[in-house]
């Protein structure tokens, strides 16, 4: 049960390089044809047009005048020429209360995403290397009941954690910036313990597949040596683990960029501590005819996964169809 | 956003991290300096035991915690299965789950029957790159955002007016009326379902394409050289060759189906009847302060989830085993 997913193998260092064996075989052969036929051409272009139209056409209409997008529709971009900036400059910078301060959730995407991918990733690799490494009772009874925690939708466990968070560490964050007013209470911490939480069966299942391939002499004879359990981990796991540390973490904080239901509960809604994506589904419900401004938003809340999927995509194809069941 | 808000948000996240890396530092000090008779336990419980606290606390109970919910009303009394009875009875309620069937049957098979479609077409042609690019790119991107470049499409204009939506242009251009079509029910279901099955091609395409390139290239040219035709070649080599990997996909998007939250919530917040399970249980636990149907709700959800999970990993280890 433990290594049985391709899932899995997506992240393992002999499968790392599978496709693109495949593509350089194929190179080789020179087997570069023509599409099958010229239906499957005319199908498969239908299908990339289909595709791309919907994205294309709200990019080409956030860069229009306001009066523009509303009255008439993208497609007659030339009869009705205009191009500005005006709509990214209103809902990232304007600080008039009416407009959408996106600057703000920006900055808070950000602040939620980077320690919730460092958090889960650390704790996650810790526990994978004790699993493969650290010989104990219990051990594979134990790595299977985290494995199976993975078919637990996180909305089994949402009303439960709001409730301990509000009871236990609302109270305790307070008492610790009360005592030592230099810390000050952090409207993250809910939302990076919540993202943690619901990475981890996960993060440990394809991070002990890839640790347990490293090959055991490298660790015996550093443990010969008189190296700890922390200075082989350190020195030597994470080193070799990171192809597959690099995978997840980009899973992991496109997940977190992405997601919206773990947010809503868990951020407080405020423009202190809420992401992008609450802030656009808050926009379309309250201003959901204002396209001037949606079509604007939603590219500064696409930019850094379009940035990510195009410069790291093999990377992120890995971690992604790794980490296809997540949620 | 002021500058000192920005500066209050790195501190945030720099103190987090520093702290975050406090601890772990701490632990691996004073697990390198346990007595030695004790060091290997130590050890082990140091690497472990942050992960599975997390868990048990943060999982483990939760789940334990509303499966005991769903059997309360919202005063926390038991009412035994009152909850699932509201669910099974109500007209609304029903719809919700009459919808969660009708995704999780259309959206995993349109999206694996497209996606594999595409990938077939693509095989080996030249840019094969870029056309799976095209096609994978909605898979990076939020269902926020996918949501709102679709509304979009479907938006509405007065009839005798430019429209603005796509889909209204091209329905006016053919001489129908203009709809409003996330008002209308029974299409909006299935506009909001065009929007997931948009979504997760992509995916289905990638893994099915990688399937395809792991069938061995003498079976094809055999085939090739008795005489069969591309459909031919289709239906008796590719499709045995990928069965495997075809319901994995087929399982994982109905897993990720069964959970679809974020399209219903910005499209139409679950109104005019497109309301699925997920939302429903947001909807209950935490706007209509009822706890209770929504952990029924969780449950249920987790119940549909179960049988495909168990699936899924079943057919992954016949495969790992006839490889």
């Amino acid at each position: 049960m433990t290594s049985t997913t391709p899932n899995a193998a997506m992240l393992r260092p002999q499968d790392a390089g599978a496709d693109a064996r495949v593509e350089d075989t194929a190179k080789a052969k020179r087997v570069k044809r023509r599409l099958t036929s010229r239906t499957a051409t005319i199908a498969s272009l239908i299908i990339a047009v289909l595709w791309t139209l919907p994205t294309f056409g709200l990019f080409v209409s956030s860069f229009r005048p306001r009066d523009q997008i509303l009255e008439n529709g993208w497609w007659t971009i030339f009869a009705n020429p205009g191009f500005t900036l005006a709509n990214y400059q209103e809902v990232l910078l304007s600080a008039s209360a009416s407009s959408p301060q996106l600057g703000a959730y920006f900055a808070n995407s950000l602040s939620i995403a980077i320690p919730a991918t460092v958090f889960p990733l650390v704790l996650a690799a810790m526990a994978a290397y004790a699993f493969a490494w650290v010989p104990f009772k219990g051990s594979s009874t134990l790595f299977i009941v985290i494995f199976a925690l993975q078919i637990v939708p996180l909305q089994m466990a949402l009303i439960p954690l709001l409730q301990m968070f509000t009871q236990f560490l609302q109270p305790a964050q307070e008492a610790v910036s009360d005592t030592l007013p230099f810390i000050p209470t952090s409207n993250f911490l809910q939302i990076w313990i919540a993202h943690t939480i619901f990475a981890l069966p996960l993060a440990i299942f394809l991070l002990h597949n890839f640790i347990a391939e490293i090959p055991g002499e490298v660790i015996e004879a550093a443990r010969v040596d008189g190296a700890s359990h922390s200075q082989v981990f350190w020195r030597i796991i994470i080193p070799l683990a990171l192809p597959a540390l690099a995978s997840f973490a980009i899973f992991q904080f496109l997940w977190v960029w992405n997601d919206l239901l773990v947010a809503l509960i868990f951020s407080g809604g405020t423009e202190e501590a809420a992401p992008l994506t609450q802030r656009l589904a808050e926009l379309t419900g309250s201003r959901g005819q204002e396209w001037q401004r949606l079509t604007a938003a939603a590219f500064v809340s696409l930019a850094i996964p379009l940035i990510v999927f195009f410069s790291l995509q093999r990377y992120f194809v890995r971690g992604l169809l790794a980490g296809s069941t997540k949620g | 956003m002021t500058t000192a808000d920005l500066i209050d948000k790195i501190v945030q996240v720099v103190l987090g991290i520093a702290v975050f890396i406090a601890v772990i530092g701490l632990i691996m000090f004073l697990v390198d300096r346990a007595p030695k008779k004790a060091r290997d336990f130590v050890q082990l419980i140091a690497f472990l035991a942050p992960a599975l606290i997390l868990l048990a606390i943060g999982l483990i109970y939760p789940a334990a915690r509303t499966t005991l919910l769903a059997f309360t009303n919202n005063a926390g009394q038991w009412i035994g299965l009152d909850n699932f009875v509201w669910m099974f009875t109500q007209p609304d309620a029903l719809i919700t789950l009459r919808n969660t069937l009708i995704w999780v049957v259309l959206v995993p098979v349109l999206s694996t029957v497209i996606g594999l479609a595409y990938a077939v077409f693509i095989d080996k042609s030249r840019g094969e790159k870029y056309f799976k690019a095209l096609v994978f790119m909605p898979m990076a991107i939020s269902f926020v955002g996918a949501s709102i470049i679709w509304r979009f499409v479907y938006e509405f204009r007065q009839a005798g007016d430019p429209q603005i939506g796509l889909l209204n242009q091209v329905v006016t251009l053919f001489g129908g009326e203009p709809q409003r079509w996330l008002q209308e029910p029974p299409i909006n279901t299935f506009l909001l379902i065009i929007v997931m099955i948009w979504i997760q091609t992509g995916f289905a395409m990638v893994v099915l394409s990688a399937s395809i390139k792991g069938i061995p290239t003498e079976q094809i040219e055999a085939a090739q050289l008795d005489g069969t035709n591309a459909w031919q070649r289709f239906r008796n080599v590719t499709l045995p060759g990928i069965r495997g990997s075809l319901v994995v996909v087929i399982t994982t998007i109905s897993i990720a189906t069964l959970k679809v939250f974020d399209i219903v919530r910005t499209m139409t917040a679950g109104n005019f009847e497109t309301s699925v399970i997920a939302n429903e249980m947001y909807t209950q636990a935490f706007r209509a302060g009822e706890p209770g149907r929504g952990s029924a709700l969780a449950v249920v959800l987790f119940l549909m989830v179960l049988p495909i999970v168990i699936y899924n990993v079943r057919i992954l280890r016949q495969q790992k085993e006839i490889r």
